[in-house]
């Protein structure tokens, strides 16, 4: 059976973890790949790096990284952070990375999805959609924001996320920047309703705080993955333990041990 | 590629006949979409090279999937090595196309399977799938059961990704090498 999937998420800075570790048994908690290579050992089934530098000498240490990830992890990866061209895409598969995770740059210029999918196929293209729910001229709206979630832009969320679908991406992640940092739980009704509308998966992200979040999200929230950053991080939540709450829940995940 | 960095095999990356001809072994990765991948392997002559080949030939995913007869993705004659046709996952209410992720995989009957465990778990991403048939060595269901691995003489073929399989991929790998 298809299953749903845990995806951690790695902020990198410099090519290092930020955002703050703490595993006592890794020999450098903040090296990246040791990071991902022990996710991918607990049985995370996919991971996302999100490059946070803005330095043109961060972007080539990045791609540094994104090739050492792909030499030691074999499960998928995505990379996020500043992509904006078809160059940046080109240089993050070429160096091993199996899809690329676009956001900004995609309502800048939403022909640039277009673009991409036809280059390098539907598969290895995630659209992210950083969204808030809003006072607007029209009464409270779901609002697509950039800018880590400080700028609204004029898009509606759901007829955005039905967009980027049918302009190419393969994949939707969306993170509800209400619920980020709360730890109260995943945008159960959003994460709903996009991916009712959507043939293709949605991950979604922002406000995991324990495990039931997670079950919440795949059965009210209809995900087909979850993401979260520092409650693995932090070990609030244990992968392999987490999955087998899922399982044990009649959730389809996969079982590594 | 990184995948066989992993597990210490020599290789190279050629479309020369020469090279693929006197290799021990020879994988067929692909992602993309059909018609281009077969009207560049017609440009190149490997539709005729890859089905007359003696040595252990590994196809996956869109390699796999012109290695059958023809595919239904934008009505693709295909290499011909297994006689299946390719086709489209049906329209399911409730179930996305592509089907993308991990699935369990089972019914083994291959060498490429030694040691892997019963219902390996591996990442698909596809919307066109090989059928059950007489090629059929490991099967996956989604929507409808489907071929995950076909063999044929000197032919293996897998729908899914082997690289980013975790384990069970890496193992299938390492079994091929083995060969």
């Amino acid at each position: 059976m298809l299953t749903k999937r845990i995806i951690p998420c790695l902020d990198v800075k410099e090519g290092r973890t930020v955002k703050g570790v703490n595993f006592v048994n890794l020999r450098d908690a903040g090296d990246a790949v040791e990071l991902g290579a022990m996710y991918a050992a607990q049985g995370a089934d996919e991971l996302v790096y999100l490059d946070i530098t803005a330095t043109v000498e961060g972007r080539s240490t990045f791609i540094d990284l994104v090739r050492r990830v792909a030499q030691t992890i074999n499960i998928p990866f995505t990379v996020g952070g500043g992509i904006s061209s078809v160059a940046d895409v080109s240089a993050l598969l070429h160096a091993g990375a199996d899809k690329v995770s676009i956001n900004s740059s995609a309502v800048r210029n939403p022909d640039l999805i277009n673009e991409l999918s036809l280059e390098f196929g539907s598969q290895c293209i995630v659209v992210a959609i950083d969204t808030r729910y809003i006072e607007t001229p029209n009464g409270m709206q779901h609002m697509v924001h950039t800018h880590g979630g400080r700028k609204a832009t004029d898009l509606q969320t759901i007829p955005w996320a039905k967009e980027v679908e049918e302009r190419g991406a393969g994949e939707l992640l969306l993170t509800s920047m209400d619920a980020d940092g709360t730890k109260n739980g995943f945008s159960l009704e959003l994460t709903s309703i996009i991916s009712g509308n959507a043939n293709i998966p949605v991950i979604a992200s922002g406000g995991a705080g324990n495990m039931e979040h997670f079950f919440d999200v795949f059965t009210a929230g209809k995900a087909d993955a979850g993401l979260a950053a520092s409650i693995f991080h932090f070990r609030e939540i244990d992968i392999p333990e987490l999955k087998q709450y899922l399982a044990d829940k009649d959730i389809p995940v996969r079982l590594t041990r | 590629m990184y995948a066989l960095d992993r597990v210490g095999a020599t290789y190279l990356y050629t479309d020369d006949e020469h090279e693929i001809r006197t290799a021990d072994k020879v994988i067929f990765p692909g992602v993309g979409e059909a018609s281009t991948a077969m009207a560049y392997l017609k440009k190149t002559g490997l539709d005729l090279v890859i089905p007359t080949l003696k040595q252990p030939v590994f196809g996956t995913c869109i390699g796999m999937q012109l290695m059958c007869r023809y595919s239904e993705e934008n009505n693709t004659d295909c290499m011909g090595i297994f006689d299946v046709d390719v086709k489209r996952f049906p329209a399911t209410p409730g179930l996305k196309v592509p089907h993308m992720g991990w699935n369990n995989i089972f019914n083994y009957s291959t060498p490429l399977t030694t040691q892997l465990p019963d219902n390996a778990y591996v990442y698909f991403v596809h919307s066109y799938a090989a059928p059950v048939c007489e090629y059929t060595v490991a099967t996956c269901d989604y929507i409808q059961p489907f071929s995950a691995m076909l063999q044929k003489d000197n032919f293996y073929a897998a729908q899914f990704h082997c690289e980013i399989s975790g384990n069970a991929g890496q193992q299938i790998i390492e079994n091929f090498l083995k060969l």
